[in-house]
């Protein structure tokens, strides 16, 4: 299978790598958009800030590209954010796939949400039903509300969306390279939609 | 709802982990690897892989063995020991570590936590503090416990936050090695005046510490070396514990 993870200014890239490797998938890094485009799978990792994630993405056209992709996409936790219409974070307008808006977390608790939490009301197809209440590794400051397209909810201050469908667009909040067992299902789970 | 993690430490030298350990099921029990892959499976949530190396020299090895430990490892894990530039860190997370932890550069020059956290994002530098307590005032030192410096602990902490630090990993060094449970009063402030995550050290010797740094400490994750690589007390056991004893807890 040919998986392409979207290479751009997005920290650490190597651990998801290393987590399709675990799964026998040798990923491709890049941002060439002839390469993306031919890929059976991609992936779009992201750790950082919005805005100048967004400007960095808009620098390489790739802003373009992604929303237009028919192949199963997955957005992971700045990805799934970019994926939404609108970000509080640097109030930035994003790649508008999912209708939805990113939030910053009212500090009732800490923020950021860093550690293991549970995902529940799940969805096909990232998520089969053994997974309800299962723990997954987040770390973020701000959340995607609920909605239409929410196919597994996370607690923290306030009940969001640990990740989105819609169609060919996947996206998850927590870090499944990152979350044991458990995540690697998950990632299973897209590189067998 | 958010688990309590527990976080196991391994202090790295050369490339090795040091301190007897003594794992009959572990074919090297000196290959941070192993070991790190066997906490894992034993249920830890992260790790925290500490160098210290004495030169710079060596720590050349420390890339490569960090990017063994994330081609193995699926849980987040942390790396310190020496990190004192964006060359360090960045050499750190692009070699898979999930975070970073910085101590003696960030004391001697804050002006570094700043720049860490707006180049790499507050959530991977992960700020060490090590204290012990002084005519009553709980002063910051260096070089474990050894260099008494002029910074008094809550004030840095603040500090720290202020500056973009995404977590506190506190260690009373007056608990260090004593096995007598955590400084859970000092931690307790640490957590209620800081809006970040709290990890405790130093200081556990039984579960039931673990227990007290969760409830009286009000620590967010609890990190312990020796008892776990001694086999004084397991992780499987030592979760179950916590669960039953009604803490949220990763099982």
């Amino acid at each position: 299978m040919n998986v392409v993870i979207i290479d751009y200014n997005a920290g650490n890239v190597q651990s998801l790598k290393f987590a399709l490797e675990r799964l026998d998938i040798k990923a491709k890094l890049s941002d060439k958009p002839e390469i993306i485009k031919a890929a059976d799978k991609v992936i779009f990792p992201g750790v950082g800030e919005a805005s100048t994630t967004m400007r960095y993405l808009q620098a390489k056209k790739l802003d373009k590209l992604i929303p237009s992709l028919k192949q199963p996409v997955l957005g992971i936790c700045l990805g799934m954010q970019l994926l939404c219409a609108f970000s509080e974070e640097g109030d930035t307008t994003c790649l508008n796939v999912f209708p939805q808006e990113v939030r910053r977390f009212k500090p009732k608790l800490k923020v950021p949400h860093i550690g293991w939490n549970t995902i529940s009301d799940l969805k096909k197809d990232l998520f089969t039903e053994k997974l309800e209440q299962q723990y997954v590794y987040f770390v973020h400051s701000f959340y995607v509300e609920k909605g239409n397209y929410t196919t597994a909810t996370c607690d923290y201050i306030t009940p969001f969306s640990a990740a989105l469908q819609k169609d060919n667009f996947y996206a998850t909040q927590f870090h499944p390279e990152k979350s044991g067992s458990i995540g690697a299902s998950i990632l299973e789970n897209f590189l067998n939609v | 709802m958010l688990a309590k993690r527990i976080i196991p430490c391994l202090d790295i030298k050369d490339g090795r982990t040091v301190k007897g350990v003594n794992f009959v099921n572990l074919r090297d029990a000196g290959d941070p690897v192993e070991l790190g892959q066997l906490y894992s499976q034993e249920g830890a949530d992260e790790l925290v892989f500490l160098d210290i190396t004495a030169t710079n020299e060596k720590r050349k090895t420390l890339k490569a063995l960090v990017l063994k430990i994330a081609k193995h490892l699926d849980i987040p894990f942390t790396v310190g020991g020496g990190i004192r530039s964006i060359e360090d860190v960045a050499s750190m997370l692009e070699s898979g570590a999930d975070k970073v932890s910085i101590n003696s550069a960030a004391v001697k020059n804050p002006q570094l936590i700043n720049e860490l956290s707006k180049h790499f994002g507050s959530q991977c530098i992960v700020v060490a503090i090590d204290a012990r307590q002084t005519n009553n005032e709980w002063m910051v030192h260096l070089n474990g416990g050894r260099v008494p410096t002029d910074k008094e602990l809550l004030s840095w902490a603040k500090e720290c936050v202020d500056r973009g630090a995404g977590e506190i990993l506190f260690t009373s060094m007056d608990n260090d090695g004593t096995k007598a449970g955590f400084a859970n009063t000092i931690t307790a402030q640490l957590s209620d005046t800081l809006d970040i995550p709290i990890i405790a050290s130093g200081g556990a010797g039984t579960m039931e510490h673990f227990y007290e740094a969760f409830t009286k400490g009000k620590a967010d994750a609890a990190l312990a070396a020796s008892i776990f690589h001694f086999k004084e007390i397991g992780i499987p056991d030592l979760k179950k514990y916590l669960k039953n004893e009604g803490i949220v807890i990763r099982s």
